[in-house]
């Protein structure tokens, strides 16, 4: 980001729509970078390194889910995703192919524009100590978390919710607590946003994701760190 | 009208089958009862009386015509023969009774008999001259008395009655045993008949009624949906007719179904790939509507009023789309729950403030009440129902919530004029409108169809009633623990 205007990745094929939100954004003070297709996005991001991606699932070519994956391959720029309503398993699939976010077209541009405010918020950086968890440290001043000393590569969504579920060790986490805190989505945001970032996040800092450690799942009620 | 028989087909079957039975039974055997009783009877009669006639004519010719006791004694003992009693009778006078020679009783240890044991009517006749005989029963024995006058013939050919009467008894008990065993073996023959009709009576209605009963087990699961559901047509009788004729009707009845079901799907169909088709270029509209709306108050006049119109009509245009694709979720059996567990006076809280209705509604939220629910389902619900409630009644408008161990009940009132009774019927159908006046800009027309969607999803269900003092109430029952397709999250 320079100046507060953030740099953003539109990768839609249908040009009404990709012009529509191009000036919508622009209006909304983002710098926009709008291309037709997946392979043409993927250039884009090597040479812009935008700051957020604006990705529609239905892509001729290369489909949004192969796109999403080979941007997570390459880095942590936050991917909000445009779903068409009521596909729901292409929502579920693009949460799983590393996805932070995602919206409904026909999207309200201001909707638009809030999550890409919220996947672009900064973390606040603490000065407190290295905290070791286990085999995980976490680096609140310096947004850095290694698992057996490797650094782990998180996405900003991963990084906060780990460092939110982290902030307090053994206390549980309703869905809807982490839709706010994390995703500032409200009571009313899809609870799967959090199962799927806790599985890409458990993917990335358990050795064995099936029997986690660190995230673990309080049935019926949500998530909890540790006790390690 | 004719009042419904009380028995069923098969008792009446049974009944009729077993009346038949006993009525034929009864008058073959009674018929052959009675011809038999009398044949028998008539032949040990006929014996008694030849034997008799056979041993009166030793008593020719007779000593006196005026015999006292002794006379009647000697013609006694002349007529005896060791088979029965027999007795003499002249007028007042008659034979003293005694063991027959021999010291011999009548058969049977029979009792003596005596000028009282004859019926008079008896009497009456023999004394006419006649000779008669009569069946009594004489101390629990049945007994055939023959009497027989002793008649004078005159030297003119003729004869007169001398007055002396004589009476024999023989003992009937073997001819009544014959008789009993004969009818003991028609009962017997009867009951066996009797026994063998039931059997074959039970099997003829099961003949009967084992088709009937299967047409009816066929009409019910037919009534139920079974559309498939066919008889198996046995013989060609009334009955395989009747099968027949079931299993056409049911063809037609289940291509029918079949045409109309069709003709439905194709509609919805035809509305999901419409409301999908519209998504595209209102997506693009969605995006720049915004920008002409905070443009409008810039442009010239009509241009800015045109600007705005179209920013808003895309709006509900966008709305309507989105309900109608909602929608053909839940007709295509897409939709599905995302359960979690829920403190449901929180969730009511969230769903007014994200609104902004906290202020004009009034909540009775008891804590603690949790639930596993797909919040955004039971949001859109509730903000359906408060929206309503806030746009069409009158204030002030309620949100009370209550619980017991295994459902969740949420009411929502106003305290307007409630709802006209035709209308309440059709307030969850699809683009009803109460009256066709009714503002276009008031809605989609889906949302309360949606709201019952969702809470059947959930297993629950959404149902309105008027208020006894006013208003409309909509009450969401929602099960604590919906059933859950796919084990849900974690």
């Amino acid at each position: 980001m320079v100046g507060g205007v953030s740099r953003v990745l539109l990768i839609e094929d249908d040009p009404a729509v990709r012009e529509g939100l191009e000036l919508a954004l622009t209006r909304h003070g983002h710098r926009v970078r709008a291309v037709e297709s997946g392979e043409q996005g993927l250039d884009r991001l090597r040479a812009d390194l935008p700051d957020v991606v604006v990705l529609d699932l239905m892509l001729p070519g290369m489909d949004g889910f192969e796109v999403c994956r080979r941007i997570r391959a390459t880095g942590d720029v936050p991917i909000i995703m445009l779903t068409a309503r009521g596909d729901d398993m292409d929502v579920v699939a693009g949460l799983e192919a590393g996805a932070d976010d995602y919206v409904i077209k026909p999207v309200q541009p201001r909707v638009l524009d809030a999550r890409i405010r919220a996947v672009l918020r900064r973390i606040g950086r603490d000065q407190a100590e290295l905290e070791r968890h286990g085999e995980l440290t976490i680096d609140r001043a310096g947004l850095v978390v290694a698992n057996h000393g490797v650094p782990v590569s998180l996405a900003p969504t991963e990084l906060r919710l780990l460092l939110e579920l982290s902030a307090t060790p053994g206390r549980v986490h309703s869905r809807q607590q982490l839709l706010e805190s994390v995703w500032d989505h409200g009571y009313f945001g899809d609870s799967r946003l959090v199962d799927a970032c806790v599985q890409r996040l458990r993917a990335k800092i358990e050795d064995d994701s099936t029997a986690p450690v660190y995230v673990q799942t309080v049935r019926g009620f949500g998530y909890r760190f540790g006790p390690v | 009208m004719t009042p419904r028989p009380v028995l069923g087909l098969r008792a009446r079957l049974l009944f009729a089958f077993a009346l038949l039975c006993v009525v034929t039974a009864a008058a073959v055997a009674g018929a052959i009862y009675v011809e038999a009783r009398n044949a028998i009877l008539q032949r040990a009669q006929d014996a008694a009386v030849q034997a008799m006639r056979t041993r009166m004519e030793a008593l020719f010719p007779l000593e006196t015509a005026t015999p006292g006791p002794a006379e009647l004694d000697d013609i006694v003992r002349i007529v005896t023969d060791g088979n029965g009693p027999v007795v003499a009778v002249y007028h007042e006078a008659h034979s003293v009774t005694r063991p027959p020679p021999g010291g011999r009783r009548p058969p049977g240890g029979g009792p003596i008999l005596t000028p009282e044991v004859i019926p008079s009517g008896l009497r009456r006749v023999v004394a006419g001259g006649d000779m008669a005989w009569q069946r009594v029963v004489w101390q629990g024995q049945p007994i055939l008395i023959i009497g027989s006058p002793l008649l004078i013939a005159e030297p003119d050919r003729t004869t007169r009655v001398s007055g002396i009467e004589i009476y024999t008894a023989r003992n009937l008990l073997p001819e009544q045993h014959s008789i009993d065993r004969l009818a003991a073996f028609a009962w017997l023959t009867g009951g066996a008949a009797l026994a063998f009709a039931v059997v074959l009576a039970l099997l003829a209605t099961r003949g009967v009624l084992r088709p009937v009963r299967e047409l009816g087990r066929a009409a019910r699961l037919l009534g139920k949906g079974e559309m498939r559901t066919r008889i198996e047509v046995r013989g060609s009788d009334e009955l395989a007719d009747v099968a027949r004729t079931f299993n056409t009707t049911a063809a037609e009845l289940e291509r029918h179904v079949r045409q109309l079901r069709e003709m439905e799907a194709d509609a919805r169909r035809f509305v999901a790939d419409v409301s999908h088709e519209l998504r595209t270029p209102l997506a693009a509209l969605a995006a720049v509507a915004d920008i002409l709306d905070e443009e409008a108050t810039r442009l010239p006049e009509p241009a800015g009023r045109a600007a705005r119109l179209v920013s808003q009509e895309t709006l509900n245009l966008t709305g309507l789309v989105n309900d109608l694709i909602e929608i053909s979720r839940f007709d295509s059996g897409v939709a599905a729950l995302a359960l979690n567990e829920i403190d449901v006076a929180e969730l009511v809280r969230a769903t007014l403030r994200t609104r902004g209705w906290t202020e004009p509604v009034h909540t009775e939220l008891p804590p603690g009440v949790t639930a596993r629910l797909d919040p955004r389902r039971v949001d859109v619900i509730l903000a359906n129902l408060v929206g309503n409630a806030l746009r069409h009644g009158e204030p002030p408008v309620s949100v009370r919530l209550s619980a017991d161990p295994h459902w969740i009940a949420l009411e929502v009132r106003d305290h307007g004029p409630g709802l006209d009774e035709a209308v309440l019927p059709h307030v969850f159908d699809r683009f009803y409108k109460a009256s066709a006046s009714r503002a276009r800009s008031e809605g989609s027309g889906l949302g309360l169809a949606i709201a019952r969607e969702n809470a059947r999803l959930h297993r629950g269900d959404l149902t309105v009633t008027n208020a006894p003092d006013g208003g409309a109430v909509f009450t969401l029952r929602l099960p604590r623990r919906a059933p859950d397709p796919d084990g849900g999250p974690e």
